[in-house]
């Protein structure tokens, strides 16, 4: 009843708020109507995750911590000059959308995949990719499936509903010719359970999903992720169309948190490094240049994300890695060390 | 005097009148101001508007549906398959719902002590809890219950139910068109016999045993197709399969998925309780007087309740249980939560994610239940006219 009833008062909230709100942001000016607004409330208005471990997660007080939420906390740190000044809202796969375009928050965090069709039909911009992930698929291990090979015509998977997983999953058992049945559920936790109580042979999600949702299984040491990677899984922070500012903003905070790990400054060195030799560095530190100036910020932005939530590779340390997650930073990691993270220039 | 009259009715009709057209005109306004905004906002926003997307390939599949459906076929289609599902799980939930609350409600008022407390108890437990536990319930207390595919409960070795869901044989007809016709046909002699007998009885007070006469009909007209009409029927019972070392299934005959039972047993558990006390009402509704004035007349019991109570009693009974049926049917939205593929998770749930259209798919969904609801009041209301007083 709550979930559903949820879903509806925020989807009615959702159009009156669209209605209600007039024009969002001229495109083109320097002025951003998104900026303007966040500093008037002193808040970032950040929609993220109802609980992912590792990318957004509360603690018993309250507190949200996972990479997503770092991106929320670094635009707050380059706006407001506060990592923490961040209202968080969570949202089910199917508000996260409608939630963005009215203005119900301003950043969407919350592992969602970047396609075509959501980039392009329904109002929204996709900034840049933090997480690089991939569909997989977990089984018990006694079940004598090895690979996505074993399966077979009658397969009963679990997965969640609203997501592009559904989508993929088709696809992967269509190519294989397998016959098969898909039971989607609104909630991870339900999927969890009914996975757990044996509804489903098989559960399908982002392969990092599956790492965390193993830890709530009655026995985790009885599941298995398959090796396979069935799709791309681009997940990134999404913004609202129609204010560039506030997009490059969004985009640039992102863009700093993995420059600040190439260049090796971290949230202990940063403001040391104010004399630093490198111009790239002193730039990224805010001893060089203007670029602040460029977003309607003044030129310490970077330096505050940097000192306040760290970089990158400080941030996956803390909630995938160390969280027993992902341990293996396999394409998250740097472009110079074997990964694909590679953002233009901050310059 | 004429001038007279035109203002005393100014004063009295048009008075009435113009505060109400004034409200209407004030209400289309609003209406129209938050379209034109709407679509403006969308326009700014880069949305589009519009229905053409239900021509799409939706490109997600259903795991359970009443007709041809997978991912290659349109959105509209996936739409159809959701509304089928709710109203699929609606008369199953209304079914089982009076079934149940006219037995509980009569219970209620039973002499023996055992039954009308067990009554009491089990209204008093299920209409107090809020009905998503009770869906939550039903479906994660099974799952954990039922037994895995390999050590399913085992029906006479033709029905298997287990954790999968409720495996039953399927039916397979030669000339079923034949056997429907036939049924078709017993029903239509069925009524015309009824209306005779009435008649008869009216008339010439001729009373015939009419239960058995229409149960006779009934059962011989369909089985002559059996013997002479070439009509036949076989099974396709349900058959253990293994797919890997501990991963069975089994496959042909008819699968029952956990989540309908599931939802089917909590909105009819729900709803019953409700149904049940408009039937306690009902009964008690009708006055002694009318029960004595019936037994002075010596008819007996069962004629009592049948000829005297009953249709008095229903006629209190109708508009609250109509409503109840309204509540039933929106309840089944709540379908989402178990993964049962209604209108609400299918349409309002998946195809609004992957097309992102929330406004349209939200008022197609909104119209849907709606008309829903008007078609379930337009025949309760024709029924309670039916059953109503007629004045002679």
């Amino acid at each position: 009843m709550i979930k559903s009833i949820k879903t509806w008062i925020l989807i009615g909230f959702a159009s009156i708020l669209l209605v209600a709100c007039g024009q969002g942001g001229g495109s083109g000016s320097k002025k951003s109507k998104t900026l303007e607004n966040t500093k008037k409330a002193g808040f970032v208005k950040c929609g993220v995750s109802q609980g992912l471990p590792g990318f957004s997660n509360a603690d018993a007080s309250g507190n949200w911590t996972g990479i997503d939420v770092d991106v929320c906390r670094a635009v707050a740190a380059a706006v407001l000059g506060d990592a923490d000044k961040v209202k968080y809202t969570p949202l089910s796969a199917k508000e996260r959308f409608t939630a963005l375009t009215s203005g119900e928050i301003d950043v969407l965090a919350r592992n969602t995949t970047w396609t075509l069709s959501r980039d392009a039909d329904i109002g929204l911009t996709f900034v840049g990719v933090n997480f690089y992930d991939g569909q997989g698929f977990m089984v018990r291990k006694n079940s004598g499936i090895n690979s996505v090979n074993d399966f077979k015509n009658g397969i009963s998977a679990c997965t969640n509903t609203g997501t592009t997983t559904e989508l993929n999953m088709r696809d992967f058992f269509n190519s294989k010719n397998i016959k098969y049945e898909p039971i989607a559920f609104e909630k991870a936790d339900e999927v969890v359970q009914a996975y757990d109580a044996g509804r489903c042979d098989t559960y399908t999600t982002d392969k990092s999903g599956l790492a965390a949702q193993r830890t709530k299984m009655s026995n985790p040491d009885e599941h298995k992720v398959l090796p396979e990677t069935i799709s791309k899984e681009p997940l990134g922070p999404v913004v609202r169309q129609g204010d560039a500012v506030w997009e490059d903003i969004v985009r640039w905070s992102l863009n700093t948190m993995i420059e600040a790990e190439e260049y090796g400054v971290n949230s202990s060195n940063a403001s040391s490094l104010k004399d630093s030799e490198n111009p790239a560095i002193k730039r990224l530190v805010g001893a060089e240049g203007e670029l602040g100036a460029a977003f309607g910020l003044d030129n310490e932005w970077s330096l505050r994300i940097i000192e306040q939530v760290g970089n990158y590779g400080e941030s996956y340390k803390k909630h995938i890695a160390d969280t027993g997650i992902l341990p293996n930073r396999g394409p998250n990691q740097l472009w110079t060390k074997g990964g694909i993270l590679y953002v233009p220039p901050a310059r | 005097m004429n001038f007279k009259n035109f203002k005393f009715d100014l004063s009295n009709k048009n008075k009435n009148l113009i505060p109400q057209v004034l409200t209407v005109l004030f209400i289309l306004l609003l209406v129209i101001y938050f379209t034109i905004n709407a679509q403006n906002n969308m326009g700014n926003r880069g949305i589009s508007f519009g229905f053409g997307f239900l021509s799409q390939e939706s490109s997600f599949d259903i795991t359970f549906s009443l007709i041809d459906y997978d991912g290659s076929h349109s959105y509209a289609r996936a739409f159809l398959v959701g509304l089928l599902n709710t109203i699929l799980v609606s008369v199953i939930g209304i079914f089982f719902a009076t079934i149940l609350g006219v037995t509980v409600g009569i219970s209620r008022l039973s002499q023996n002590y055992l039954i009308a407390k067990t009554a009491e108890w089990y209204v008093e437990i299920f209409r107090n809890i809020p009905l998503i536990l009770q869906i939550f319930f039903w479906y994660f207390a099974a799952l954990r219950a039922l037994p895995l595919t390999i050590d399913s409960i085992n029906f006479y070795d033709i029905s298997f139910l287990n954790v999968k869901g409720w495996y039953v044989p399927k039916f397979l007809w030669t000339n079923f068109s034949l056997f429907l016709y036939s049924i078709i046909f017993a029903i239509i002699i069925v009524i015309f016999f009824l209306r005779y007998a009435k008649k008869q009885r009216d008339e010439f007070g001729k009373q015939f045993p009419t239960f058995y006469i229409s149960l006779a009909i009934l059962f011989i007209l369909p089985t002559l197709t059996f013997l002479i009409g070439g009509v036949s029927l076989t099974f396709e019972i349900p058959e253990l399969t293994q797919l890997s070392k501990t991963v069975y299934v089994y496959k042909g005959g008819v699968s029952i998925i956990p989540e309908l039972i599931a939802l089917a047993l909590a909105l009819s558990m729900y709803t019953a309780t409700f149904i049940a006390e408009n039937v306690r009402a009902g009964i008690l509704g009708v006055s002694k007087g009318q029960k004595e004035a019936a037994a002075s007349i010596g008819l007996t019991k069962g004629q009592i309740l049948k000829l005297v109570v009953m249709p008095q009693a229903l006629r209190i009974i109708i508009p609250p249980t109509t409503n109840q049926y309204l509540n039933l049917t929106k309840n089944s939205s709540l379908a989402a939560a178990i993964a049962y593929p209604d209108i609400v998770l299918v349409f309002a749930g998946t195809a609004l994610m992957q097309t992102g259209r929330a406004i349209e798919i939200i008022s197609i969904t909104m119209l849907t239940y709606l008309s829903l609801s008007l078609s379930i009041s337009v025949f309760m209301n024709w029924y309670n006219k039916k059953m109503a007083i007629r004045e002679k």
